[in-house]
């Protein structure tokens, strides 16, 4: 069970939230190649390790966020906002 | 002598001869070799999946030079983590004649692998608790009975009498309105179909290698043409990659990524009681589905953890949503002790259909997005993987499995199959 710390509301259960998951993908622009188009919806990095995730506080303010978490701990690195640059973590 | 002579059988004779001698002349089921420095197939991972397709590599193909890396024990990921279910109720073409292959298979396997894999065709029940649910019922089982799968729609009243443990009481909170049953699905013994494949596979000539993890792949230009280990440099013809839910860990490191997010998917058993219940129950409402086991305990599956996770052992807050709809489905069973929890770690792809096909670095092949459902699909799985490993072209039946389709958009979407929600 985590305790995952909203930027806005601060420690709340894991039930409140819900995990929308990799963060960071740019959208290629729209000349782009079938290819590259499955690659961008459809492809993840999926580490074992540090991974940087969208997550949205459902049952509380209604606001996204990014964590910086690791899927093997569940150690929650770092918390930052959707529009903050992915920050320096180490493993 | 031919391979199959060598393997030290396994009868009702064997077994009088063994008791008047005192048990001292069995052997063990495999060898445990050390590794080669070259094969034909490299299969890593030695779960279901990959033991499958080193026996029907050997069997059907005549592949001689076979290895099995594990890098840690013989079905000790997903193969031994699951609920045992096999079924084939799915609802594409592809799919059910998939599906319906691994069910064949298993129907005679136990024969086949000269190995009880214990199974028991005791039916799957799939609940209606809703008039919307009754419309999907009626449509699944459609489905099935189109593409030529035995599938009936049951009534309330059938229903109660397959199950009369639940919740048939005027309050029950999910109410059971009617359902549909597979009567040719049922459970298998999970350690025991990885342990025939692995006795089968090693009386053919296969080495199987545990304790050996896969650190990194060995390259000549583009191509793969071996794997480094732990227990030293492997060469191979082909490397096929069986690892469910670390297939995104190994293509990383042979530098691609896959449609594959890994998420938990969690399991428990109760303390052995008398029988209670003797067919599959799955209750895609409340997303839990439950068995009895040929020991008594009562099996308990339920939802993925929905966020990315390699923790073999599941969050409580699913825990405790399973259990909560568990309860409330079989009342009489809520005083039950939980003896045993865990989870595996599943490899989910966005249409809840697998991945059987070249990997986009040559040399590699993909048998990986089993999400939720691998077990059942494990000797088509196998079979199928071997046609690949052996050719280098996909089996005629999982031409649509390949990962072309991310971008074709030729999905084969069986998230309403899967039995649970991703």
């Amino acid at each position: 069970m985590m305790q995952i710390p909203c930027p806005w509301c601060g420690p709340r259960d894991e039930a409140e939230f819900l995990c929308g998951g990799q963060t960071h993908i740019a959208r290629p622009n729209l000349e782009s190649s079938d290819q590259e188009w499955g690659r961008y919806l459809f492809e993840r990095d999926n580490p074992k390790g540090l991974h940087f995730e969208r997550w949205l506080h459902r049952m509380g303010c209604q606001q996204w966020f990014n964590l910086a978490r690791d899927t093997v701990t569940h150690e929650i690195k770092a918390v930052y906002r959707m529009t903050d640059p992915k920050p320096e973590v180490t493993e | 002598m031919s391979a199959i002579l060598s393997m030290d059988r396994y009868s009702l004779f064997r077994l009088l001869r063994e008791g008047l001698g005192g048990h001292t002349g069995w052997k063990p089921a495999w060898r445990t070799p050390d590794p080669k420095p070259e094969y034909d197939v490299v299969i890593v991972g030695g779960g279901g999946h990959g033991l499958a397709a080193a026996y029907y590599l050997a069997r059907e193909h005549g592949v001689g030079r076979v290895a099995v890396l594990e890098k840690g024990w013989l079905g000790g990921g997903n193969t031994g983590r699951n609920t045992q279910i096999v079924r084939s109720n799915y609802l594409y073409p592809e799919s059910a004649a998939f599906y319906e292959l691994s069910l064949k298979l298993y129907e005679g396997l136990s024969k086949d692998l000269n190995f009880n894999v214990m199974l028991s065709q005791r039916g799957i029940v799939t609940l209606a608790h809703s008039r919307h649910d009754l419309d999907s019922v009626a449509r699944w089982a459609n489905a099935m009975i189109v593409n030529g799968i035995d599938a009936e729609v049951l009534t309330r009243q059938q229903v109660r009498d397959l199950i009369p443990a639940m919740n048939w009481g005027p309050d029950a909170r999910y109410p059971v309105l009617g359902g549909f049953i597979q009567r040719r699905a049922g459970m298998a013994r999970h350690d025991a179909v990885a342990w025939g494949y692995a006795r089968a596979a090693d009386a053919r000539g296969v080495d199987i290698i545990q304790n050996c993890e896969v650190t990194g792949f060995l390259r000549d230009g583009g191509r793969v043409v071996g794997v480094e280990t732990s227990r030293g440099t492997i060469r191979a013809g082909r490397v096929g990659l069986a690892v469910a839910g670390h297939s995104g860990v190994l293509a990383a490191m042979a530098g691609f990524r896959l449609p594959i997010v890994s998420y938990a998917l969690q399991a428990m058993v109760s303390e052995p009681i008398k029988p209670v219940l003797d067919t599959v129950v799955l209750s895609p409402s409340t997303g839990v589905y439950v068995s009895q086991s040929p020991k008594g305990e009562v099996v308990v599956g339920g939802a993925l953890d929905l966020f990315p996770s390699y923790a073999q052992r599941g969050s409580f807050r699913t825990t405790e949503d399973v259990i909560a709809g568990f309860c409330e489905m079989f009342p009489g069973l809520r005083r039950l002790r939980m003896m045993r929890q865990w989870a595996g770690i599943t490899d989910v792809v966005h249409d809840s259909s697998p991945i059987i096909g070249p990997a986009p670095v040559e040399g590699l092949y993909l048998n990986c997005g089993w999400g939720t459902g691998g077990f059942k699909a494990i000797p088509a799985g196998g079979f199928t993987f071997a046609h690949l490993l052996a050719t280098g072209t996909p089996h005629p039946l999982t031409t649509g499995f390949g990962l072309d389709r991310f971008h074709t958009g030729r999905m084969i979407d069986e998230a309403a199959a899967a039995g649970i929600a991703h």
